[in-house]
C-alpha cells in the first residue's frame, strides 16, 4: 500500500472511530448479570449464626429494591437481589460468593457483611474483576484502591472514628487518665489502634488501662469493677450494643461518673440508652453519621419521613428501633444512586468507576451535612462524623462535622 | 445421671452393631464411586468443583471422627480445634515460610498427631459424656487461642491470613479449582485406604476391642491407654490434614472459621453418615454442606428451624444414618435379583 493511501485510510479510520465513540454514548453495554430488563446483584449476610442480628440489613435492602422495582426500576431495569446466608463463617462466605458469581452470574456483590467474610472473598473477587461494593464493615483496609481496585467500603472506618475521640480528648481534657474497654476482635482492636494513633506520643501516658472482654461473656460487670479500681477519669466504651448498655448501667450503679465515650456502633437510643436507663446515660459522648430512628428530633425530618413510609409499606411489623434498618436503607440507596449514574453502560468497570465518582451524595438517613464523596483514590464513601452528647432522652449534636479519613496501610 | 448413661449406652449400641467387614463398601461399588469422582469435574462448572473439593475435605474430617468414635468408641466434640491447627499450620508455613503447599500437609498431620496424642493422654481418664465435654472445652478455647497477642505475628490475629491458591503444576491445562480437586482426591483416597487398612489391622482390632468392652480388652492384653491415645492421635492427624486442604481451598484462615459450630457439624456428619461406616463420611459431609443451603432455599428467616426439622427427620427415619439406607438398598437389590 502506498504511503498516501495509508494516510488516507488512517484519517478515515480516525473519523469513523470518532463518530463511533459519539454513538457509543447512547449504545448499551453489558457485562454478565445485566440486561435490558434486569440487573442482578449478589449479597451475603449472616441470617443465621452468632451475628444473625445483622440479617435484618439484608432484609431491608431486599425490601428497598422491591420498592425501587415497584416504582419502575432503574432506567427501566429491575433489580434482582440474590442474598445468601453465610452464617458469619468465612468458608461458607467463599462458597456462597462463588455460587453468586459462577452459578447465579451476578453483576456485582453488594454490601457483604463482616470483616472476616469480606477478607475471605476479597482476593477472589478482585482476581475475577467483580465489584465488591460498599462492604458492611468498618475496618480500615477497604480503602485501598491501589491493591484492591474492585473493593470499596461504605461506613466510616472504626479507626477514623477513634481518632476523632482521641483528638477531642487531647483538646478538651489533655491530662485525662483514660481506660479503654474493648471487644477482643477486629472491631475492638481497630478502635484501640485508632485511639493510640490519634493520641500519638501521649498515648502511653494518657492510657492507664486497656481491658478486653470476649463477645461470648454473658456480663461484663466484673470488668467495670476492675476498671473503676484503677481510677481513670475517662472511659472509652468500644463495645457492641448489649455490652454498651451493661457498661453504662454498671458505672451508674457503682456511682462512678467518669467521662464516657461510646462507639457509634452502640448509640441506638432504643437498644442501648433506654435499657441502660436514661438517667445513667446523661452526658455520655459519641459520634454519629446517620440519623437515629428512635430519636424524636428527626420525627419531622423529610428524609426520615420517607424512611418511615418505606418501613410501614415494605417491612410492616418490623422493629423500628433497630438501627440495622437505617443502615440497610442508606447502603441500598447508595447502590441505586450508583446504578442510576451508570446509565446504559452496565459493565463492571463502569460500575466501579461510577462508585468511585460519587459527589456530595446524601441518602435520606445521613445526618445533615454528612455527604458521600468518593474518587479514584478515595474508596471511603462516608468519612464524616459529628460529636454528640446524650441529654434527656436523645442525642444532641455539637461541634462541627469532622472528617476523619484514614488511609489504608 | 442415669439418663446420660443411657444416652452413652445407646450410642455404644449403634457402634457395636458394626462388624469390621461392614465398615467398607464392596469392590464394585467402590470403583463406581471412584469413577464418578474422577470424571465428574470435567463436566461441571468451577463452582461445583469447589463444592466437591469441600465435600472431600469435610468427608476426611468426618472420617477422622469416625475412626475415633466408630473405631475406638471415644467421643469428641473438639475436632474443630485439630482442624484449625492443621489449617493454620498450612497457612503460616505457606505465607510466612514460602513452603510448598503439598509439603505442608504432612507437617500439619505430624503436628496434629502430636497435639491429639498429648490431649488424649489426660483425657484418657474420662469417658463417654465427660470426654465429649473435655473436647468441647478445647473447641471453645481454640478460636480465642488463635487471637492471642503473642501468636498474632504468625496467625494474623483476628484478621486471619490470606492463602495463595496453587496453580496446576507442569503447565497442566486445568484450572486451579480442578487441580486442587484432583490433589484433594488423591490425598483423600490415600487416607481412606490407610484408614480401612488400619481398622483391619491388629491396631484396628485393638481399637474395636476397647470400644466393645474396655475391661475385656485389657484382660486380653490390649494396652488400653496406648491405643486410646493412638486413636486420638490418628484422628487428629487426619483432621489436621483436612484442615490444611480446607485452608488452601478457601484461601483464608481466621478464628471465626473454626468455632464450635464446625465441631458440631462434623459430629452431625458422622451420625448422619452412620457411626463406624467409613464410606458414610462422604454422605455425612454432603449433609452438612448441602442441607443448610436447601434449608435456606425453603425459608431464609427460619433456615435454622428448617435445618432442624430435616435433621430430625433423618434421625427419626434412619437412625443409623446412611449405613442403614445402604443396607436397606442392598437388601432391596437382593430381593429384586431373586424375583
Amino acid at each position: 500500500m502506498p504511503f498516501g493511501t495509508t494516510l488516507r485510510t488512517a484519517a478515515i479510520a480516525t473519523a469513523v472511530a470518532t463518530l463511533a465513540s459519539t454513538a457509543a454514548l447512547a449504545q448499551k453495554k453489558y457485562d454478565t448479570g445485566a440486561s435490558d430488563t434486569e440487573i442482578k446483584i449478589g449479597n451475603i449476610m449472616p441470617y443465621s449464626g452468632p451475628a444473625s442480628a445483622y440479617g435484618i440489613i439484608g432484609k431491608t435492602e431486599e425490601a428497598y429494591f422491591k420498592m425501587i422495582n415497584d416504582k419502575g426500576g432503574i432506567n427501566g431495569r429491575k433489580i434482582n437481589f440474590v442474598s445468601y446466608d453465610d452464617a458469619y463463617s468465612p468458608p461458607k462466605a467463599v462458597e456462597q460468593v462463588r455460587k453468586l458469581v459462577e452459578s447465579d452470574e451476578v453483576l456485582a456483590v453488594f454490601n457483604p457483611l463482616g470483616t472476616p467474610s469480606n477478607t475471605a472473598i476479597q482476593k477472589y473477587l478482585n482476581a475475577k474483576k467483580i465489584p465488591q461494593l460498599f462492604v458492611a464493615t468498618g475496618a480500615t483496609k477497604w480503602n485501598d484502591p491501589k491493591n484492591f481496585p474492585w473493593t470499596i467500603g461504605w461506613q466510616p472506618s472504626y479507626q477514623s472514628e477513634a481518632q476523632i475521640y482521641a483528638k477531642y480528648l487531647m483538646k478538651e481534657k489533655p491530662d485525662a487518665k483514660i481506660a479503654i474497654l474493648y471487644q477482643n476482635d477486629d472491631f475492638g482492636k481497630d478502635y484501640l489502634k485508632g485511639t493510640k494513633d490519634g493520641l500519638g506520643a501521649k498515648a502511653s501516658s494518657m492510657i492507664i488501662m486497656e481491658e478486653s472482654y470476649e463477645i461470648s461473656e454473658p456480663s461484663i460487670d466484673g470488668h467495670i469493677v476492675k476498671i473503676k479500681a484503677a481510677n481513670p477519669d475517662v472511659l472509652l466504651i468500644y463495645t457492641t450494643p448489649k455490652f454498651a448498655a451493661q457498661t453504662i448501667k454498671k458505672t451508674a450503679e457503682l456511682n462512678w461518673k467518669p467521662l464516657q465515650i461510646l462507639t457509634n456502633v452502640s448509640i441506638s437510643v432504643g437498644s442501648v440508652m433506654k435499657p441502660a436507663g436514661f438517667e445513667a446515660g446523661q452526658n455520655v459522648l459519641s459520634a454519629a453519621y446517620a440519623k437515629d430512628s428512635t430519636d424524636p428530633q428527626w420525627a419531622s425530618d423529610a428524609g426520615m419521613k420517607r424512611w418511615n413510609e418505606f418501613v410501614d409499606k415494605y417491612m410492616p411489623g418490623a422493629d423500628k428501633t433497630d438501627t440495622s434498618m437505617v443502615y440497610g436503607y442508606g447502603a441500598a440507596s447508595t447502590l441505586v444512586k450508583v446504578l442510576e449514574m451508570c446509565g446504559d453502560d452496565l459493565t463492571r468497570a463502569n460500575l466501579m468507576k461510577q462508585a468511585a465518582s460519587l459527589k456530595d451524595f446524601t441518602p435520606d438517613t445521613l445526618l445533615p451535612g454528612v455527604k458521600i464523596n468518593t474518587s479514584a483514590t478515595d474508596f471511603a464513601p462516608i468519612a464524616q462524623l459529628q460529636m454528640q452528647r446524650f441529654k434527656g432522652e436523645k442525642w444532641e449534636l455539637f461541634g462541627e462535622i469532622i472528617s476523619g479519613d484514614v488511609a489504608s496501610e | 445421671m442415669s439418663a446420660a448413661e443411657e444416652v452413652v449406652a445407646e450410642g455404644h449400641e449403634a457402634v457395636e452393631a458394626v462388624p469390621k467387614r461392614a465398615m467398607t463398601l464392596g469392590t464394585g461399588t467402590s470403583l463406581v464411586v471412584l469413577a464418578a469422582l474422577l470424571i465428574a469435574p470435567v463436566f461441571v462448572k468451577n463452582f461445583i468443583i469447589f463444592q466437591m473439593t469441600m465435600l472431600l475435605i469435610y468427608g476426611l474430617a468426618v472420617l477422622a471422627l469416625n475412626i475415633l468414635t466408630g473405631g475406638s468408641g471415644q467421643f469428641s466434640l473438639g475436632q474443630s480445634a485439630f482442624y484449625a491447627v492443621g489449617a493454620y499450620t498450612t497457612a503460616v508455613l505457606m505465607e510466612h515460610f514460602n513452603i510448598n503447599y503439598a509439603l505442608t500437609l504432612p507437617i500439619a498431620g505430624v503436628i496434629c498427631f502430636g497435639f491429639g496424642y498429648l490431649f488424649g493422654k489426660p483425657a484418657l481418664r474420662l469417658s463417654g459424656v465427660y470426654l465429649a465435654l473435655a473436647t468441647f472445652a478445647l473447641a471453645t478455647a481454640m478460636p480465642q487461642l488463635l487471637k492471642l497477642n503473642f501468636l498474632e505475628h504468625w496467625t494474623g490475629g483476628v484478621q486471619g491470613l490470606v492463602v495463595t491458591k496453587p496453580d496446576a503444576p507442569f503447565g497442566l491445562p486445568m484450572s486451579q479449582d480442578m487441580w486442587l480437586y484432583y490433589f484433594t482426591l488423591v490425598v483423600t483416597l490415600a487416607i481412606y485406604i490407610f484408614s480401612v487398612n488400619l481398622l483391619r489391622s491388629r491396631s484396628g482390632r485393638a481399637f474395636m476391642a476397647i470400644r466393645d468392652n474396655e475391661i475385656a480388652a485389657s484382660a486380653m492384653g490390649v494396652d488400653v491407654a496406648l491405643y486410646k491415645t493412638l486413636a486420638f492421635g490418628v484422628s487428629a492427624a487426619i483432621t489436621g490434614i483436612a484442615g490444611s486442604l480446607g485452608a488452601i481451598a478457601v484461601q483464608f484462615v481466621a478464628p471465626d472459621s473454626y468455632t464450635i459450630t464446625l465441631a458440631i457439624s462434623l459430629f452431625l456428619g458422622m451420625v448422619v453418615g452412620g457411626v463406624g461406616w467409613l464410606p458414610g463420611s462422604i454422605v455425612g459431609a454432603a449433609f452438612i454442606i448441602f442441607v443448610p443451603n436447601i434449608a435456606e432455599g425453603i425459608s431464609k428467616g427460619l433456615s435454622g428451624a428448617v435445618f432442624g426439622v430435616l435433621l430430625f427427620l433423618v434421625i427419626y427415619l434412619v437412625p443409623h444414618g446412611a449405613r442403614q439406607a445402604a443396607i436397606l438398598g442392598h437388601q432391596l437389590a437382593g430381593k429384586l435379583r431373586k424375583n
